[in-house]
């Protein structure tokens, strides 16, 4: 029993539901193409987010490397659309290649060329580099800042792979997007834009209800369990090799789903994708908007991409300054994030700091009793 | 060594850079047995229960429980083999509820998939229950663990350890830090447990191991000094001079 949880009751929730649809059915009509664009990318990115919750607030795996599976989900999703619309050029193989002299395709593409295989392929792959990558690292019991340092370490080894592979995937130059086609139109085209950002909408929320269905219950108590003491829950019986694995796996998934979404509405995947400062704001987003809340990582990740893009726009080169500060104030003021502050008695606190709520009794328990008598 | 025993550790020597915390340890325990283990610091007591729970492995020796050796086992296996442990400071998860800390020790099998497709059974919430009235903490079910009293905390972990249903538990100073009513009413809880159970109890406290009335082992520099009834081993000689220390040293 705590004063502290918000209680929504069920008209609340159903028509905070009804305006969130009809916001994003309406959105395209509502914002110029150029900014629903950018609030697609921003929710496309929520999904990365959502995953690093889950091994970050819930697991307490701090990853460093969470770029390496949105980069391989976007790259499943631009090899397709680049081989799909390579018809007219020289060897029917996509354009660049014929730069670096290359008139056979690699064959790791041909199975691109199918598009349920990509539709796989975009959260498979990633999920198994990850399960891959997590299990030969948890199994050797490494954790907490030493996890971090090898995760960040396989990141660079993806990127510089990524940026030397010419030949591959068009090296650093990435493979482009945005003039390409899908199911007869262009993908970077207006009408296309405003279809991957409700279907984007759509993963986002669906998304969320993954995460919080394996979060609840004892799959996700044990997850916390983890996180608080990982000794404990082994003399209880439990392999935390298997769940750490498991749920890295899931993130990597996620992360793969929000990069391919990423690219699309983008126009274009590239190493940078893979460079150390973007998998280290990821953490970032879900830092500030709240750790183990799950929402918090979806606004976090939203709002702190728009403030990004606005500020960057009115003060350019100022965006770095504002997010380190951000980043400062959470660690010294807000533990647990935004979410988790208003979450937590934050707000009421503050009041009574300003003297404009009156101070709750020092037993709290015996005042919520009295409150509930009263009300039986 | 008989067929009647639970566990066997035999000859067991552990040896961290040279310094020995166990040497040479040999103990029996039979089924149904409550046992106190007690020791100066340094004695070698969590080092003991350390190598039977599979967190160091022996240097040299063997562990033998229900007739397998335990030795090079991982934790988990040994954990659902039928070891359970109480560790020394309470430790449960602070930010789960007292039930959803008890839900993790009951549950079987223990693997992710059960836990994440099916609910939790019937018979394991009775068993949950059954559980929290026995420790007092029916009022407490929805609580954070971590806003628990101490001694509060010390009664879920044995909770919580009772729900794992283990053959052999070890319980490490349950007693530090209670007053003394609660040790009282610990003293009789892991009396009723055992019988049933197989009983180690780790502790310093004299009138706590006395009111357990179970054969005692004493531990000295990483050796069982001497074995019996509390009378005995008070009367003892040796144990005399390593509690009250040799003229000579």
């Amino acid at each position: 029993m705590s004063l502290s949880k918000i209680k929504f009751d069920k008209k609340i929730v159903l028509s905070f539901w009804i305006i969130l649809i009809a916001l994003i059915i309406a959105a395209p009509t509502l914002l110029p193409v150029f900014r629903l664009n950018l609030l697609g990318r921003y929710l496309s990115l929520s999904i990365v987010a959502l995953g690093v919750d889950l091994i970050w607030g819930y697991t307490g795996l701090l990853s460093l490397g969470q770029g390496i599976f949105f980069a391989l989900g976007g790259y499943c999703a631009a090899m397709y659309l680049q081989i799909t619309s390579s018809s007219e050029f020289p060897n029917n193989i996509p354009e660049f290649f014929a730069l670096y002299g290359v008139e056979k395709l690699p064959f790791f593409w041909e199975p691109f060329r199918s598009p349920v295989f990509t539709f796989f392929a975009i959260w498979i792959i990633p999920a198994l580099v990850a399960g891959l990558i997590g299990f030969l690292v948890f199994r050797n019991r490494i954790k907490g800042v030493y996890f971090s340092i090898l995760t960040q370490a396989s990141l660079l080894v993806f990127f510089n792979f990524f940026n030397g592979q010419q030949k591959l995937i068009n090296g650093t130059n990435g493979l482009k997007t945005d003039v390409t086609q899908l199911f007869g139109q262009m993908v970077g085209s207006e009408s296309m834009q405003r279809i991957f950002f409700w279907i984007t909408a759509t993963i986002v929320i669906a998304a969320w209800f993954f995460a919080k269905w394996v979060v609840k219950g004892r799959f996700g108590n044990i997850l916390i369990g983890i996180r608080d003491d990982e000794p404990r829950v082994r003399f209880t019986g439990y392999n935390p090799v298997i769940f750490k694995t498991i749920i890295f796996s899931i993130a990597g998934g996620l992360a793969g789903i929000s990069g391919a979404l990423y690219t699309v509405q983008s126009g274009i995947v590239s190493p940078q994708f893979m460079t150390v400062p973007f998998s280290i704001e990821m953490v970032i987003w879900v830092a500030v908007g709240g750790r183990g809340t799950l929402l918090g990582a979806i606004l976090g990740a939203v709002f702190i991409n728009y403030a990004k893009s606005l500020v960057s726009e009115a003060l350019p080169a100022s965006w770095m300054f504002i997010q380190g500060g951000l980043f400062i104030l959470v660690v010294t003021a807000l533990p647990e994030g935004v979410l988790g502050w208003i979450q937590g008695d934050g707000p009421r606190n503050l009041l009574q700091r300003f003297g404009l709520k009156r101070k709750i009794e020092t037993y709290p328990s015996l005042e919520v009793n009295n409150k509930e008598g009263n009300n039986e | 060594m008989n067929n009647k025993d639970l566990l066997n550790l035999i000859d067991i020597t552990v040896s961290f850079e040279g310094f020995l915390a166990l040497n040479n340890l040999n103990l029996n325990l039979k089924k149904g047995e409550l046992r106190a283990v007690i020791g100066p610091n340094g004695a070698g007591k969590t080092t003991f229960l350390d190598v039977i729970t599979g967190k160091v492995k022996p240097t040299k020796g063997e562990v033998i429980f229900k007739g397998k050796s335990l030795v090079g086992k991982k934790e988990h296996k040994i954990a659902r083999l039928g070891v359970g442990r109480k560790f020394q400071s309470p430790r449960i998860f602070e930010n789960l509820t007292v039930k959803e800390n008890l839900e993790i020790s009951v549950s079987t099998p223990k693997n992710p998939l059960n836990l994440i497709k099916k609910s939790i059974k019937d018979e394991q919430l009775n068993e949950i229950e059954r559980l929290m009235k026995i420790v007092n903490l029916a009022q407490k079910v929805d609580s954070k663990a971590g806003s628990l009293s101490h001694g509060q905390k010390q009664w879920l972990e044995i909770a919580m350890l009772v729900g794992q249903r283990p053959d052999l538990m070890l319980v490490d100073e349950p007693v530090a830090g209670l007053t003394d009513e609660e040790t009282d009413l610990t003293a009789d809880l892991l009396k009723s447990l055992s019988g049933e159970n197989t009983v180690v109890v780790i502790d310093h406290d004299m009138e706590f191991i006395r009111r357990l009335d179970s054969n005692v082992s004493v531990l000295n520099q990483g050796t069982v000094l001497c074995e019996g009834t509390m009378e005995t081993i008070q009367k003892d000689q040796k144990v005399i001079d390593v509690y009250l220390g040799r003229p000579e040293d």
